[in-house]
């Protein structure tokens, strides 16, 4: 049996969606930016399949892939800054308690 | 049906990357959240490395379970979640997350099996994309080349860099 695009397309999919359901469910930040990076990931896949089973001869999702990686750490390292700093002031990480500019 | 050592990898990957990713987001501890997340993101360089993308395979180990897993492992450190972080998540709110999230793959399940794919004639997974080709591609000025997107990248990190420093420092 062959492998094709659409055995690749599934695993992206069900990691697409596990940080999907973790993205609505959990309370941590943490946690949700854990998801958001599984969210990343599947996309990422999607990019390097297609270039490869489509486009062969290009390398165009090759180095979409490639800098989405780098921007991925980049928007990593200033979330968790951002924690930090947020944990530092209140004192948690629930979603729930950060409501200080809604009241 | 002729069974290849591809397929048997490809297999073997497939089942990781599932049940950790899923593990990932359903498990108790947010410590062995983030190491189940450095499994899925070993799983995904295996897939790179499967379809003849070795370098970005590399990049991949390099930047995540170099990088960015040890920043979430620092920050988890750093600050104090709860002993079990699905406390206080409600029934009546892991259903419309379930529904959504099992709603979003059935219709991309359905995309993906009714779209008719056509695969290149000349597509050879086994064969990988040489190095030289990725670095004059990566630093050549000319059409399909991507120097520019290179440089605002690196500024973008130094931004990244400034920022981090900025908001995360103490006052």
């Amino acid at each position: 049996m062959e492998i094709q695009v659409e055995h690749y397309l599934i695993i992206s999919t069900i990691m697409l969606c596990a940080g999907i359901y973790g993205f609505l469910v959990r309370k941590n930040t943490l946690a949700m930016l854990i998801s958001v990076e599984l969210i990343l990931n599947a996309a990422d896949i999607n990019f390097a399949v297609f270039n490869k089973f489509l486009f062969p001869n290009q390398l165009e999702g090759h180095f979409f892939t490639l800098f989405a990686i780098g921007i991925v750490a980049a928007e990593t390292a200033v979330a968790i800054a951002i924690i930090i700093n947020i944990y530092r002031n209140i004192q948690t990480l629930n979603v729930d308690k950060m409501d200080k500019l809604k009241h | 049906m002729d069974i290849t050592f591809q397929n048997v990898v490809f297999l073997i990957v497939a089942i990781f990357i599932t049940v950790f990713s899923v593990l990932t987001v359903t498990t108790n501890k947010i410590m062995r959240s983030a190491t189940y997340l450095l499994f899925v993101l070993f799983g995904t360089a295996a897939i790179y490395f499967l379809l003849g993308y070795t370098f970005l395979g590399a990049v991949q180990i390099m930047v995540y379970a170099g990088g960015i897993i040890i920043l979430y492992v620092f920050s988890i450190l750093l600050t104090n979640s709860d002993e079990n972080i699905n406390t206080g998540i409600k029934r009546g709110k892991i259903l419309p997350g379930l529904i959504s999230a099992l709603a979003g793959a059935g219709i991309i399940f359905f995309i993906i099996f009714t779209h008719n794919f056509m695969p290149s004639a000349s597509a050879n997974i086994l064969q990988e994309v040489d190095m030289k080709t990725i670095g004059f591609t990566l630093v050549g000025g000319g059409k399909h080349q991507y120097i520019l997107p290179f440089e605002v990248l690196g500024v973008l990190l130094l931004a990244c860099i400034i920022g981090g420093v900025l908001i995360a420092r103490k006052r």
